[in-house]
């Protein structure tokens, strides 16, 4: 074995070590002088010293800032540093090392049997025997993946040998305690669904294979079938039998838009953008992994969030991500984090980096998002990733196998990866999640993945196969298993390529190794298909056939495995009953004064962790890439301003655009989850609107991240989102194309149940005519006019002005569908005729906030009378009107010359509308109250320094 | 008038091709695209194209640093096919991960001294736009007639760093908005040496540079066009029409 470590030369900047450096600062360990970080590689085989010089000058060492140096054992430690090797653990595959071996093969030498890399920290400095720990703990292992190296690493794994024998379960003759204590941290299922099991396997009698049980309970699982959407749920008098037919499904049908191509039914949803071409959309949460692993479990979220489209239709290209995540407060003290829970701060950097690294990788714009933040998010982060797709409208129908065509699986290789992530997501975390769940976390190869999208198109468009999926959440299993429902199939567990060897047939099947879909491709095409994959390097292998049996058959090495009649697996699960209850709340009213001076409360809403400036994280994605985009993230003077929503020109010589927005507040659903729901409806609309787009051709998806379900509470707060999902989509004729939900988010710690605040996410995607008719949200030009344009009501409960004065309340902020779709209507039209300058959307902060960002994003002024603002009910409180969070308001900037114009629109609508104030050069920012004295009064140099500096890291 | 044709080199991991392609299409070249595979089993002849084109992306990854195993592969395995094609007096250009691999793979700087892409700096992957000064005594084909331009970069490893000092043959600094090409991060976003953006061969011919000229390319690509006068088109898009034009007089 040769030992390589290459490190930066003297002389030169380490940045890794730098970062490092930072990072143990925050800790609050400030001993360490420096930090450096070098790169090992450790390779197996006959290797000539001549050679490992060569490999070392020529390919892991860069000439000009690098210097490597080899041996056959590892170093001992070095006496005027602290060092510290972290090595991956078995199984855990680098993409690294299979970088690293194709490029030693490219230098012809042939016989490095295997590669491993690692990691080598080294800290100058005095630090104490607890602080090294508490650095490796806190920043440099994660031991779900990693290990520090304290011995000799082993570098090939030795090559298990699988023995077949077939496993069966002992399920006939359990009693109901036996069924459950099967069922518990495995299965997941409960008593009712154990006992459907155990009487199909009586009728047939015989007892289950292993694998027959495993399909069935990922099958069943909540994260693949969504029981508590789709079941019996009771609330108080009311019975709703399948809660998302009846509101989110319904509305949809109800609507009856020709331009819904395809909704509910497939990986994603969509919806025609030009009449050529189909636009699809899917937004998924990877909420559990990233809590365990951020990097990999965020990295692996927005990889298999992207196979979604990929796997739409018969198949889609990624065209822009969007992501939003929520996560406890970067400033958490650490002594009050519960055991096994790691530090917001980490869990934040891993999972931005994990997302980044992935999608900047596979080429897709990463254009818009959100971040959140929120004490009960601290057990539970949230990490929702979405993509749209692009694809011909003649291929926008999910495919149809016929009985003879064969199963192929293209992509990267199985391994051990994820093996129970579906059903683990289906539970509680708990302290010991992190030992339970070690095999459910990989890492990402993202150059597999793009390798795949990219020969994966070209045997779209050459016709090669008639349907495709992605291989996500229950791995083969799910996606071999949905596939073969209306024929039949039969698969070969042996042919699966592996990573390495000794997997057991039931890993196999249900492995959740990333960067893989299934194809269902006729004989006829299929060495093709197979020709075309490999001229790219990518493995493309038939592992068996569609039959027509209706029947799921698993084979391995000629043994009957698994053989499950397919309705009962599809169709046998019972619905599931459950009870909810809802009680509104009661917060404390709040009773303090109105402050003196409304600066310092605007600056201290500003500065807060959810509205201040997200730019760190947004330079750190690529969302230029493609060169689609027309508004970007950041707008305005100095390009730093926060735009409303993003838009992208797909199609080089077309100018139609799409634009993708979120809404979400999970604030209000403290009060009332209906609200919230309503609120991030109109959120996303409002986005959509402000950046110049209508409300024509709007689709929508929700994601609803909740609590336990079973408990009442939680389930009848999610009944009332889902309502209001229904009336807000049908009010404003914006049907739900798709949609997810990830229940469970709740910490068990041992005093209590830690559950996060009920949060739905609102996804829209909108078509848009012409790009060239955007609109930003920085004010553009002295003299113009500042329209509010929607009604102000005295709605602060869960607003950031209440939260900054550490309350609640209970007037949360509620919407009128009717009165806003017009509103929205009549804003769009004047937007056409470009008689809007700048346009910017009241959400969090309401009016205050909008202004100012409004201000110092076109670095000019604003000066605004809030006795002008139009009311909804009396309101006698400045700081009430600055910062209510009313829905379905703008700030509009007008030309003067266009003030007729612009105003004759909204007033064929018939709503509330004023100028109350003008843009001004005097770089400040300027209110009047209800009296007419000024009430605030700020340079927008240090409104913006309060906007940016906290996430400045 | 002579036919330009321009190969847009892919590899896996390469993701800018298509924005690419299309830039060089308006610019009025015929264009392919070929994987780095076709052209090793000679299903594709660089012999065949005028310009080549290393586009962005991360190739192979960027595992073990950026552009190298692709690098490494054109240095072993095309060569001979690549020194034919430069004697021609083709035109070669590498944009990001491009520039990345032409300096890994030894093809720029042709002569000493021996010149890297490292690590940013700010140790963090930047996507900003950068104000850009040509150095308009440099013989460069690509960069003709161009005094400045305003254009995004998006990389990690985007510092150019020397062993030793030497005289480069630079074709594009970074600067500021006045024109200043000393001016510091984040106008110079990584930290390159003399705020160097790109560097040409001596006799103008390849030219790679970190920064994006085929994501501006189009006006609305401006992150300022909704406050600013419209322009026909986007300032990237004059190094592919000077390339092509150029390429048509061979």
């Amino acid at each position: 074995m040769f030992w390589i470590e290459v490190s930066v030369k003297a002389g030169f900047p380490d940045p890794r070590g730098e970062a490092l450096q930072k990072d143990i600062h925050d800790l609050g360990i400030t001993t360490v002088k420096q930090a450096r970080v070098s790169d090992i590689y450790l390779l197996e085989g006959t290797l000539a010293e001549a050679e490992v010089g060569r490999i070392c000058q020529e390919l892991l060492a860069d000439p000009v800032v690098e210097e490597y140096s080899y041996r056959e054992a590892p170093p001992s430690q070095d006496e005027h540093a602290h060092v510290i090797e972290v090595a991956y653990n078995p199984g855990v595959m680098d993409p690294v090392e299979e970088s690293v071996r194709k490029g030693i093969r490219d230098l012809g030498i042939a016989t490095v049997d295997s590669v491993r890399t690692a990691k080598r920290y080294f800290l100058w400095g005095e630090l104490s025997a607890e602080a090294l720990q508490t650095i490796c703990d806190k920043l440099l292992v994660n031991s779900v993946i990693q290990h520090m190296v304290t011995k000799r690493e082993v570098v090939s794994l030795p090559s298990a040998t699988y023995n077949f024998s077939l496993e069966t379960i002992d399920l006939l003759p359990m009693e109901d305690a036996g069924l459950m204590e099967l069922s518990k941290n495995r299965l997941w299922l409960n008593l009712s669904e154990m006992k459907q099991i155990q009487g199909y396997f009586s009728r047939l009698g015989r007892n289950p294979t292993d694998v027959e049980l495993e399909t069935l309970a990922q099958t069943w699982s909540e994260h693949c079938v969504h029981k508590t959407f789709k079941g019996k749920i009771k609330l108080g008098q009311l019975t709703i039998d399948n809660l998302l037919k009846s509101t989110i499904m319904r509305v949809t049908e109800e609507l009856e838009k020709p331009w819904c191509l395809s909704v509910f039914r497939d990986n994603a949803g969509v919806i025609d953008f030009d009449g050529r071409y189909a636009i699809c959309f899917k937004v998924e949460t990877h909420n559990h992994p990233s809590a365990v692993e951020p990097y990999g479990g965020a990295a692996t979220g927005i990889g298999g969030v992207i196979r979604d489209p990929l796997g739409t239709g018969l198949g889609s290209k990624p065209v822009l991500n969007t992501d939003v995540f929520c996560f406890g407060p970067p400033d958490f003290p650490y002594e009050r984090l519960p055991q096994g829970v790691l530090h917001p701060r980490r869990i934040f950097k891993g999972v931005r980096a994990g997302v980044a690294d992935y999608a900047n990788r596979l080429g897709i714009p990463t254009l818009n998002g959100a971040i959140l933040f929120d004490e009960r998010y601290v057990g539970n982060p949230l990490v929702f990733c979405g993509t749209v797709g692009l694809l011909p409208k003649s291929m926008s129908q999910r495919g149809q196998q016929q009985p003879g065509d064969l199963v192929v699986l293209v992509g990267g290789n199985t391994g051990r990866d994820g093996i129970h992530g579906v059903t683990f997501a289906s539970g509680e975390l708990t302290k010991d999640s992190e030992v339970i769940s070690s095999t459910s976390v990989q890492i990402g190869n993202p150059i597999m993945e793009k390798k795949l999208i990219d020969v994966l198109l070209k045997a779209r468009d050459q016709g090669l196969y008639r349907r495709i999926t992605d291989c996500g959440g229950g791995g083969l299993s799910s996606a071999v298993g949905e596939m073969g429902e209306e024929t039949g199939v039969r698969v070969y567990l042996e042919q699966v390529p592996l990573k390495y060897s000794g997997l057991s047939y039931t890993e196999i099947w249900l492995s959740e190794s990333q960067e893989r879909m299934v194809l269902a491709a006729p004989p006829g095409t299929v060495d093709q298909l197979i020709e075309l994959f490999a001229s790219e390097d990518v493995e493309a292998t038939v592992i068996g056939e569609f039959t027509d049996n209706r029947r799921l058959q698993l084979f391995y090495e000629g043994n009957l495995v698994g053989d499950l009649d397919m309705e009962f697996l599809h169709h046998g699960l019972p619905q599931l009953e459950r009870e909810a209850v809802w009680e509104p709340p009661q917060h404390a009213e709040p009773d303090f004064p109105e402050p003196p001076d409304l600066r310092e409360e605007l600056l201290r809403i500003l500065g807060s962790w959810n509205v201040c400036s997200k730019e760190w994280v947004i330079r750190q994605y690529d969302h230029e890439v493609q060169g689609g985009n027309v508004l970007k993230p950041l707008v305005g003077v100095n390009n730093d301003g926060p735009g409303d929503a993003a838009i992208i020109k797909p199609i080089p010589d077309s100018y139609m655009g799409i634009i993708v927005s979120n809404g979400i507040n999970p604030k209000y659903g403290d009060i009332d989850p209906y609200w919230m729901a309503a609120s991030a409806i109109d959120e996303a609309l409002r986005q959509v609107v402000a950046v110049g787009g209508s409300l024509r051709r709007v689709a929508l998806l929700d994601n609803f991240c909740w609590g336990n379900p079973e408990k009442p509470d939680r389930l009848g707060g999610l009944v009332r989102a889902a309502q209001a999902c229904y009336d807000m989509a049908l009010a404003y004729e914006t049907p739900f194309i798709s949609g997810k939900d990830s229940l469970y988010n709740e910490y068990e710690t041992e005093k209590e149940s830690i559950c996060i605040p009920p949060t739905l996410l609102i996804s829209a995607v909108a078509v848009m005519e012409h790009v060239e008719r955007a609109v930003s949200m920085d004010c553009k030009q002295e003299g113009d006019l500042i329209y509010i344009i929607g009604t102000t009501y005295n709605e602060l409960g869960g607003s950031h002005y209440y939260g900054t004065h550490g309350y609640v309340g209970n007037n949360v902020p509620r919407v009128d569908p009717k009165k806003g779709k017009r509103l929205m209507d009549a804003l769009s039209a004047a937007t056409a005729k470009s008689l809007v300058r700048a346009c910017h959307d009241l959400s969090e902060g309401g009016l205050g906030i909008a202004a100012a960002e409004m201000a110092f994003a076109g670095g000019l002024g604003m000066v605004i009378h809030l006795a002008k603002v139009p009311l909804g009910e009396p309101i006698n409180r400045d700081d009430f009107v600055l910062f209510s969070e009313s829905n379905t308001r703008f700030l509009v900037e007008v030309a003067p010359e266009d003030k007729q114009r612009f105003e004759k629109f909204e007033k064929m609508a018939g709503v509330d509308f004023t100028a109350i104030g003008e843009v001004r050069n005097d770089k400040r920012l300027e209110v009047y109250g209800l009296s007419g004295e000024q009430v605030l009064s700020a340079p927008l140099a240090e409104l913006k320094e309060a906007w940016q500096k906290p996430l400045r890291w | 008038m002579a036919k330009a044709k321009t190969l847009i080199l892919r590899a896996p991991g390469t993701n800018c091709d298509r924005e690419t392609a299309f830039a060089f299409a308006q610019a009025g070249s015929q264009v392919d695209a070929a994987h780095v595979n076709e052209l090793l089993r000679r299903e594709k002849l660089l012999s065949d194209y005028q310009i080549m084109v290393i586009p962005g992306g991360f190739t192979y990854g960027d595992d073990i640093s950026a552009g190298k195993i692709l690098a490494n592969e054109l240095r072993l395995k095309l060569g001979e096919e690549i020194r034919r094609f430069v004697a021609d007096g083709r035109l070669i250009l590498g944009i990001c991960n491009g520039f990345q691999v032409l300096v890994k793979a030894g093809i720029l700087p042709e002569l000493s001294p021996p010149l890297t892409l490292a690590g940013n700096d700010s140790g963090r992957f930047e996507c900003r736009w950068v104000y850009l000064r040509v150095n308009e005594t440099s013989p460069c084909i690509f960069t003709r007639g161009i005094s400045t331009m305003y254009l995004p970069v998006a990389h990690g490893e985007g510092k150019v760093a020397v062993a030793e000092p030497g005289i480069l043959n630079v074709a594009l600094y970074y600067a500021d908005e006045t024109g200043n090409i000393q001016a510091g991060y984040p106008y110079n976003p990584n930290g390159s040496i003399d705020n160097i953006a790109g560097i040409c061969d001596a006799s103008g011919h390849i030219f790679a540079l970190m920064p994006h000229p085929e994501r501006f390319v189009r006006w609305s690509q401006h992150p300022r066009w909704t406050r600013e006068p419209w322009k026909e088109y986007g300032d990237g898009f004059r190094i592919f029409l000077n390339a092509v034009a150029w390429a048509k007089s061979i």
